[in-house]
């Protein structure tokens, strides 16, 4: 497989891929709204674009499961079939069998499974079902016949459609395959007689191997409407002749077919007569016919020839031409966005990271070399920077509603297991956030959902004991909130149980019997690990797996998540995000000869710790900030870094998921744009630094997480409250350490 | 039988590049293929609450590379910086199949050499002085036997992670 097939393969896949996301988020719109046509047509679309590019890459399997769906999605269009919860549960159920499809034969390029072939059995024949309702409900048809019978003298004989194809030369160049759509053609009907015209054909030695030389006359025998058979050729539509002629077309459209084409006229003519689309008669009496009408005057020929053509061909031009301009609406708005592989993204967002290090680095150069000029040079090149960083951030930024709609279908289905009625209510949808986020905060979110699906909303009849609405209401909403995103999950189910929750808190040992916790405690109990209050296990949540990992994977993105609920009235549960995981805004402060990055939005104030307060603070670890017990963290204690007594000492006051506590350091260096490095899986057990960052001097900084800080300093206190002693507690743990290794 | 699978096995040792440094005073040997580069001690970082043998991070070209103290990692006492410590920047694998550069600091490095496959013995089983499973063979260098080392057991970022949080959870 060439490099080039399988890049647009690639490119196939992924299109096929948002057709069915987007046919499927139209099926759930029309669930609710069954009349909206535009939803409809969305879904005709889609089933059509996967049609006629599977078709391109010779996927037949899925040509032929989708052109069944695409036949009946274009009578509901018609309005001949009702759209009804039934049909949009089995287009739903198809649109699924397409997406295996895709994945088997596209994306594994395997064989289906027994299994899955008899599923795809079973919705045809349901399928088929709809198939068979429609041919009876179409009239319109039946009447052309009669209308075509009554004037038989001007028509041909042949009941075959007649296609003439004469390719553009450039159509193999455009990556279309002539053979492949003729193969599909085959799939609407039976080609009876197919005549190549290889006029075009140069010499040998002028033969270009990727110019298209050859046209087709094609006698076809089929049912298919004449849309359906010229959507066959939509693709290449543009830039070549494609003439279809339906059954019993009158003999003037084949005489003016016969003009048309490049070919000698009379070339044609036989052609026609040879494959049985005219009989020799016809042709001669058409030819009489247009030489008496021409010395009429050729305007008016035309004219009346075009109207005719006009006439039959009315109902199909218009939906044609909305077709295209629907097509062109679409290109304009393609053409505002530009497919960018991500790793080239993450290339570029490094290389802005370096960037940002490397120009911090001049201006600290150029703030101690005294030159003026210079300096302020640096700091607009820093400004610059700053700005193509936030630039450079932007590109990855993506609305967080292509996650959210995602939830519609899962929402659906659940509470149909469940027997619930749940609906959900999605807002800002357009809010923006890094694509690596979006990436990972979409299954803690799922499990989110489902948990208030299963354990927060009632059952109906309960809702409706005690005076609900039967229908839950589940919403999901997003918004910014200074340099965060914020994501919402409100139900309005029972609410948490917090009795329940203490009980079980007890039984698993999580807090002591006697222990007096705030009811916003209780409720982020559910957080911890080991923890589920289901009655029962059911197959989507209550494992006690879970709302821990939940809340683990929204730490590791250095977000915070927090539970509140009302009894009898509902939960929500809110979740704050960082928008970017790549650079942060730090404040840099100094220990002995080390730096550290406190991530800045926890930084709540400063404070310079008084010579006088210094001996008291260092018995206790606590410091009286203007009336208030702030506990104290000396880094350079915690870290085992050596002693010597600083010349000043400074608290940085942080707040963290509601902990709030002094670091104190030696010296603070100020605000510092800060570019995440991951330390490695070395550091992967080391708790309280969340990361690294260069700094201007190329020397590297260790990123601190206050809230795991905070939390190892807690245990370590429960564990030895002596945990202070000094120094050399640590160098003996090392000592000891380095005998087990031995 | 034993005998004759070890011996066929340093049979096959192909003829190939060593590099040779200093530990303690006693010379050691790496295959070369899996060092990148050898850079000067200078501007390391050190990394709080993680145990003797990781000495820290540096900055190698923008990215954050631990530095592993290899006397450590023997178990012996710390290296002593001097003028002629060096750290070597090598690629080792993970369990995984990612690739993880890691620094090693060593006293000095002496000389890049071409040793004959027929110059290389297998292990002893004990009185190297070090695990044996760091071991990948001896070499016979100057009529002196090297240890040649076993990179990926020394320097496997899975056994040094679990260290590292043992340490930490026997520090709390």
């Amino acid at each position: 497989m060439s490099n080039e097939f399988e890049q647009i393969l690639q490119t196939f896949i992924q299109e096929t891929k948002e057709q069915l996301q987007s046919m499927e988020t139209s099926l759930l719109h029309l669930e609710s709204e069954p009349a909206n046509s535009e939803a409809i047509a969305a879904v005709f679309r889609a089933a059509h674009t996967i049609k006629g590019s599977a078709g391109l890459f010779g996927l037949d399997q899925m040509v032929g499961f989708t052109h069944i769906l695409e036949d009946i999605l274009d009578h509901v269009r018609d309005g001949d079939i009702a759209i009804n919860k039934t049909l949009i549960a089995l287009l739903l159920e198809c649109s699924d069998h397409i997406y295996e499809l895709l994945k088997v034969t596209a994306i594994e390029d395997t064989e289906m499974s027994p299994q899955a072939l008899e599923r795809e059995q079973q919705l045809r024949q349901r399928l088929r079902a709809y198939q068979i309702a429609d041919i009876v409900s179409v009239p319109a048809e039946v009447e052309t016949v009669v209308e075509t019978v009554e004037c038989e003298h001007d028509l041909v004989a042949s009941d075959l459609w007649h296609i003439s194809l004469r390719f553009s030369a450039d159509v193999l160049r455009s990556g279309m395959d002539p053979l492949a759509m003729l193969r599909y053609l085959t799939t609407l009907g039976r080609i009876i007689s197919i005549t190549s015209i290889a006029d075009r054909l140069p010499l040998l030695t002028e033969l270009d191997t990727e110019t298209y030389y050859l046209g087709f006359e094609i006698d076809f025998a089929s049912d298919a409407d004449k849309a359906t058979i010229a959507e066959v050729f939509e693709f290449v539509r543009e830039d070549s002749v494609i003439h279809i002629l339906p059954p019993h077309s009158k003999i003037a459209e084949y005489i003016q077919l016969i003009q048309i084409l490049p070919e000698a006229d009379s070339r044609v003519g036989e052609i026609l007569v040879q494959s049985g689309a005219l009989t020799a008669q016809e042709l001669a009496l058409g030819l009489e016919q247009q030489q008496a009408v021409r010395s009429e005057g050729t305007a008016e020929l035309l004219g009346e020839i075009l109207v005719e053509k006009g006439a039959v061909e009315l109902a199909v031009l218009q939906t044609a031409l909305d077709k295209q301009s629907s097509a062109k609406e679409q290109k304009r708005r393609e053409n505002n966005y530009i497919r960018v592989q991500a790793d080239k993204l993450d290339r570029l967002i490094n290389l802005v990271g370096e960037l940002v290090i490397a120009s911090a680095g001049t201006r600290l150069i150029a703030q101690n070399s005294q030159n003026t000029t210079f300096y302020e040079s640096a700091l607009g090149v820093t400004d610059l920077v700053e700005e193509i960083r936030d630039g450079a951030l932007r590109l990855r930024m993506v609305p967080i509603g292509d996650t959210f709609s995602r939830f519609q279908r899962v929402v659906r289905d659940i509470s149909h297991e469940l027997g619930k009625e749940i609906e959900l209510r999605i807002s800002g949808a357009d809010t923006e956030v890094d694509k690596t986020v979006v990436e990972k905060i979409s299954d803690p979110l799922m499990h989110l959902l489902r948990n208030s699906m299963d354990h927060g909303i009632e059952s109906p009849e309960r809702r409706v004991a005690a005076g609900k609405f039967p229908r839950g209401k589940l919403s999901l909403n997003a918004y910014h909130d200074s340099g965060n995103i914020m994501i919402e999950i409100a139900d309005d189910g029972a609410g948490l149980n917090r009795q329940r929750i203490l009980e079980k808190a007890i039984e698993r040992n999580l807090i002591s019997p006697d222990a007096v916790l705030s009811e916003a405690e209780i409720d982020n109990l559910i957080f911890e690990p080991g923890f589920s209050t289901a009655e029962r296990v059911t197959s989507l949540s209550g494992r006690g797996v879970g709302m821990d990992v939940v809340k683990r994977n929204i730490t590791a993105l250095r977000g915070t998540i927090q539970i509140s609920s009302r009894p009898g009235e509902g939960t929500l549960v809110r979740i704050r995000l960082p928008l970017t995981l790549a650079i942060i805004d730090g404040f840099l402060v100094g220990v002995g000869s080390s730096n550290y990055v406190v991530p800045l939005d926890l930084v709540q104030e400063c404070v310079e710790l008084a010579e006088a307060e210094r001996a008291a603070a260092k018995q206790q670890h606590i410091l009286n900030l203007r009336g208030e017990v702030l506990p104290l963290i000396f880094l350079r204690h915690h870290f085992g870094l050596e002693d010597g007594q600083p010349r000043r000492a400074n608290v940085v006051v942080v707040r963290s998921a509601g902990c709030k506590a002094g670091l104190v350091v030696d010296e603070l260096l100020g605000e510092f744009q800060t570019v995440i490095k991951p330390l490695g899986k070395l550091f992967s057990g080391l708790r309280g630094v969340s990361g690294s960052t260069i700094l201007g001097d190329g020397s590297v900084a260790l990123i601190l997480d206050a809230q795991s800080l905070i939390q190892l300093i807690m245990q370590k206190e429960n564990h030895n409250p002596d945990w202070y002693g000094g120094e050399a507690g640590v160098g003996r743990t090392q000592q000891d350490y380095r005998g087990t290794l031995q | 039988m034993g005998e004759l699978v070890v011996s066929k096995t340093y049979a096959d040792e192909q003829d190939g590049q060593y590099l040779t440094f200093m530990l303690n005073g006693e010379m050691f040997a790496m295959g070369i293929l899996a060092v990148k580069e050898i850079i000067e001690y200078g501007n390391l970082t050190t990394v709080p609450m993680m145990p003797a043998f990781v000495r820290g991070v540096i900055n190698v070209r923008g990215s954050v590379v631990p530095v592993v103290d290899l006397a450590a990692r023997f178990g012996r006492r710390n290296s002593e910086i001097t003028r002629r410590s060096c750290i070597i920047i090598m690629e080792v694998n993970t369990q995984q199949g990612e690739e993880q550069d890691i620094g090693v600091l060593v006293d000095a490095v002496s000389a890049v050499m071409e040793i004959p496959a027929g110059e290389i013995e297998p292990p002893p089983n004990f009185g190297a002085r070090i695990r044996a499973d760091f071991i990948r063979s001896m070499a016979k260098v100057d009529g002196k036997f090297v240890i040649v080392l076993n990179v990926d057991r020394v320097l496997s970022v899975e056994e040094m992670a679990m260290l590292s949080a043992a340490a930490d959870q026997h520090e709390a």
